[in-house]
């Protein structure tokens, strides 16, 4: 990537912090996410996971703390920021009614890239995805809306790219498929920011983060954290983490 | 606790925890009294009047004193005939003016019906509305003093409306504004409720509850029925201690004619809330298929007498045309079902015809 | 008698074939899991069950009644959790709780027994707005509403969607206390891993089941052998499995690749030798091979056959 920046964190968080009146939902949070880095960002619902995500790519300003997302920082250089990544959602993406081919000119045009550049990638992207630009995305299955939409939340180029619960419900071989684009993505140089509720898919990731109540329960490699806490899985870590209670509950 | 009345106090949960919408359904019919009530109040003082008499004496002069004596006018010319109007009017040296029949004394005397022309500009239509109606009442009132002194007379007061035929007066409209107010709670608020319970998914677990189809229409409109009493209540009471709108005929009527209205909208609204499926497309629907036909075909601003035959017979099947008929007559003119019962009629009938199809249209499933 | 017996049952929307002539039998006090992804044909399924929709062509009758006929009858014995969240946002937990009671001439208290266990987990947050609530605990508060008629069966939409692991692991704890009790329970999710919980399930995908049994026998089904294959740098060791001339399929699976071989009737260990050498001559010094067990979800993808096409 022409683009990559000379610093090796794509992400650098630092005492991260947000609080909503007398709610911490962001408790003091530090990590890193080196470029090229597939980095799985856990947690239960509401542990804080979704604020985080809208300090990281501009939409919040953290209470106290410092953030650098592709080298910029949270607070002052969020226009910079959502220049810079990419995002993309289980609930909002394409817009349903627009072709796909549609859908991927708005895009560019959202993100100022020249006609040329966006018909050569629309091109390449169609081809490896194997779609017609002329189809409605509404038309589309669930797990090719999520491809196509992974694909378009790439086409600026972006040094980072978000994907909150990226393959909520897709079907196992489709989901599959969506990995593979991230690690092609991954390959390329782009950093990938995801977070799954399919505890099979935080092994998929070079390292993964796991939230609990605001902080960060626990940060490493898969395999690393699983023998760290002596568990078979990361679903079991999870549980124990979020959990804490539950060899007393049974 | 019964099924029945668990879905009564579960509606108004909904109704006092939305607390806003709540205010805006009580305090907006008191807002628009206000509004209406006060935007034809402006500048009705001191009307720059012209007097057209071509033959004085001392019947006409007694009538001509009559407006100098009132702090509303304003009597600027007094001309022998008509024909310098139209250039008083268009320089705005004039506001309104009375023209009396050549032999208005004459006819008086004769105990002939005698004419007067009211001629008003009404390129700001409340003060026109206003000025005719301050007009006629000078000229009533002396009409009753003549008859008091035993004179059997008829003065026929012919109002024209100059550049804008609008008319509009705190009397007439309170009876459209208890319409307006009615079908904006009955109709927009029962088809956003029913479509409520479609976008959070409720409706498909009330479905597949024991509770029948009317149960659950029945339950959900009772709330909206009650707030829209208490609206009309509200709304009658006001007009009447702020702007004395009279209410001549029986109150008892008044609110059970009120009553077979707002059946009537909320049936509309349900109809509306069976076809749509958010509250987006329900708000649009019901303000699109009730309110638009209730302010503008309705009678209750623009006169449906001077509407092109289309539109008349269009607002035929405006419901709010019939209940505005009733109320006016129940408050202004004071009559009883003995003159209003073709417009209760039909009404009752749309009302019969709306209830029946807003149940057919309430499925017992989902698709 | 079964607790739900469907028979060829078809629907289709405009030109979406959403069920094709599923058949399926449910005893009663089974835990059933369905199971497919999204536009597998669950939620229309369910909604069969529960007298909400019609089918196009086939029966099905639930606790012995019609679906289609027998709708009141059904209504006050069949309990029903949609898919997506379906309770009052604007009323507090207990207010939701005793409306629904109170559809069913039912009060809270006299279903104790049944709904106890979940209701003092809610219990703290009574009063609080269901809005406002976590993800688990609205599941938990909906499973409640669904229960508080005391149904003879529960029929639960994709329960665990969206809701994270600590919680669906709670949620289906309770929906093993449920059917101690002896409540039949059929429960969908897309969750593969989740289909150890239930007794027998059926897998589903574009409106056609790919099987119907305990989850072992399915697992067992798989009828290859399967290889594990791990080393570092997992995306370059995907393509260089792939490029194994004998490959028939490699998919990312937790923290390891799944492998078949498309040759039959070589031994596994061989296979599990030459897949090792080749990815050994690729540069893969820690590449390791080995034999391991299906789950449901590799014979879910091995049925499955071609994912859905784009239109």
């Amino acid at each position: 990537m022409t683009a990559a920046p000379a610093r090796e964190h794509a992400i650098e968080a630092r005492e991260l912090t947000r609080r909503f009146g007398t709610f911490t939902a962001v408790d003091h949070i530090t990590f890193d996410v080196g470029v090229g880095e597939v980095f799985g960002f856990l947690g239960a619902n509401g542990a804080g996971k979704t604020t985080a995500i809208r300090i990281l790519t501009g939409l919040l300003a953290p209470s106290s703390g410092s953030a650098r997302v592709a080298g910029h920082d949270v607070y002052t250089e969020s226009e910079w920021i959502k220049r810079r990544i990419g995002y993309m959602s289980q609930k909002f993406s394409l817009y349903e009614d627009l072709t796909v081919g549609e859908n991927i000119r708005l895009y560019g045009g959202i993100y100022d890239l020249s006609r040329e550049v966006v018909r050569e990638r629309t091109t390449h992207m169609l081809s490896r995805l194997g779609l017609d630009a002329a189809t409605r995305v509404q038309a589309l299955p669930l797990g090719w809306r999520q491809k196509l939409a992974f694909s378009v939340a790439l086409l600026h180029e972006p040094s980072i790219v978000f994907l909150d619960e990226p393959t909520s419900g897709v079907d196992p071989i489709t989901r599959r498929q969506f990995w593979e684009l991230i690690y092609e993505a991954a390959a390329r140089g782009t950093t990938v920011f995801v977070t799954t509720h399919y505890m099979d898919e935080a092994e998929y990731c070079d390292r993964i983060s796991i939230m609990v109540a605001g902080r960060i329960g626990a940060l490493g490699a898969p395999a690393e954290l699983k023998s760290q806490f002596d568990v078979g899985s990361i679903d079991e870590l999870f549980v124990r983490l979020a959990r804490p209670t539950a060899g007393a509950a049974g | 606790m019964s099924a029945f009345r668990g879905l009564l106090r579960k509606e108004a949960l909904h109704i006092l925890r939305d607390r806003r919408t709540l205010a805006v359904v009580i305090f907006m019919p008191i807002l628009q009294v206000i509004l209406f009530g006060y935007a034809i109040r402006t500048d009705i003082s001191r009307i720059r009047l012209a007097i057209v008499d071509p033959s004085p004496d001392a019947a006409t002069i007694e009538l001509r004193n009559r407006f100098t004596a009132t702090d509303a006018f304003r009597v600027v010319r007094v001309l022998p005939s008509a024909g310098t109007l139209d250039r008083l009017f268009a320089s705005g040296a004039i506001q309104e003016a009375i023209v009396l029949d050549g032999d208005f004394a004459n006819r008086l005397a004769r105990g002939l019906t005698a004419r007067v022309l009211v001629v008003a500009d009404a390129s700001e239509p409340n003060s026109g509305s206003a000025m005719e109606s301050y007009a006629l009442a000078v000229i009533q009132g002396y009409e009753r003093d003549i008859a008091a002194r035993g004179g059997a007379v008829r003065i026929v007061p012919e109002a024209r409306m100059r550049f804008n035929p609008t008319r509009a007066s705190a009397n007439l409209f309170v009876p459209g504004l208890i319409a307006f107010v009615l079908t904006i709670i009955s109709a927009l608020m029962t088809a956003i409720s029913l479509t409520r319970e479609k976008e959070t998914g409720t409706m498909e677990i009330l479905l597949v509850s024991p509770l029948k189809p009317l149960e659950i229409i029945v339950g959900k409109v009772l709330a909206y029925l009650v707030i829209g009493f208490v609206s009309v209540l509200l709304v009658v009471a006001e007009a009447r201690l702020v702007f004395a709108v009279p209410l001549r005929g029986s109150l008892m009527l008044l609110l059970g004619e009120g009553v077979l209205y707002i059946l009537t909208s909320l049936s509309l609204g349900i109809l509306i809330s069976s076809r749509t499926s958010s509250q987006r497309v329900a708000m649009i629907g019901a303000l699109a298929g009730t309110m638009l036909p209730t302010i503008l075909l309705s009678g209750f601003i623009f006169p449906i007498e001077s509407m092109p035959w289309p539109l008349r017979a269009i607002a035929n099947v405006v419901p709010a045309k019939w209940f505005i008929v009733i109320a006016r007559g129940v408050m202004l003119k004071g009559v009883g079902l003995e003159y209003l019962w073709p417009q209760t009629l039909i009404l009752l009938g749309m009302t019969v015809l709306l209830v029946a199809a807003a149940t057919r249209s309430f499925r017992i499933r989902l698709a | 008698m079964n607790a739900v017996t469907v028979e060829a049952l078809s629907k289709r929307f405009a030109d979406v074939v959403a069920l094709d002539a599923i058949s399926l039998e449910i005893a009663p006090g089974e835990l059933f899991g369905i199971i497919g992804p999204d536009g597998a044909g669950k939620t229309t399924l369910f909604r069969i069950l529960v007298t909400l929709s019609v089918p196009d062509a086939g029966r099905a009758t639930v606790l012995g009644r019609d679906v289609v006929t027998d709708l009141w009858e059904l209504r006050r014995r069949v309990g029903y959790m949609p898919g997506r969240f379906s309770l009052y946002p604007d009323l507090s937990v207990e207010e939701n709780l005793s409306f629904f009671a109170s559809v069913f001439g039912a009060t809270i208290e006299a279903q104790h027994d049944l709904i106890g266990p979940i209701y003092d987990q809610l219990a703290p947050f009574k009063d609080r707005r269901a809005g406002a609530l976590s993800g688990g605990m609205k599941q938990k508060l909906a499973l409640c509403c669904a229960l508080v008629h005391r149904p003879e069966i529960l029929f639960l939409d994709e329960p665990t969607t969206g809701v994270d692991a600590v919680s669906r692991r709670e949620l289906w704890e309770l929906l093993d206390r449920l059917r101690n009790t002896g409540l039949t329970i059929v429960v969908s999710t897309p969750y593969m891993d989740e289909a150890d919980r239930c007794g027998r399930v059926a897998l589903i995908q574009r409106g056609k089941l790919l099987g119907i049994d305990v989850p072992d026998r399915i697992a067992a089904s798989f009828g290859r052998p399967l290889f594990a294959v791990r080393a570092a740098e997992r995306y370059r060791l995907l393509i260089a499995t792939r490029e194994f001339a004998n490959a028939a399929t490699v998919f990312p699976f937790g923290d390891v690749l799944h492998y078949t071989d498309r040759r039959d009737g070589v031994p596994p260990e061989r296979i599990a030798r030459e897949l090792r050498e080749h990815l050994q001559a690729r540069g893969f010094a820690d590449a390791e091979v080995q034999e391991t067990r299906p789950t449901i979800e590799d014979t879910f993808m091995a049925r499955m056959g071609e994912p859905e096409r784009a239109a």
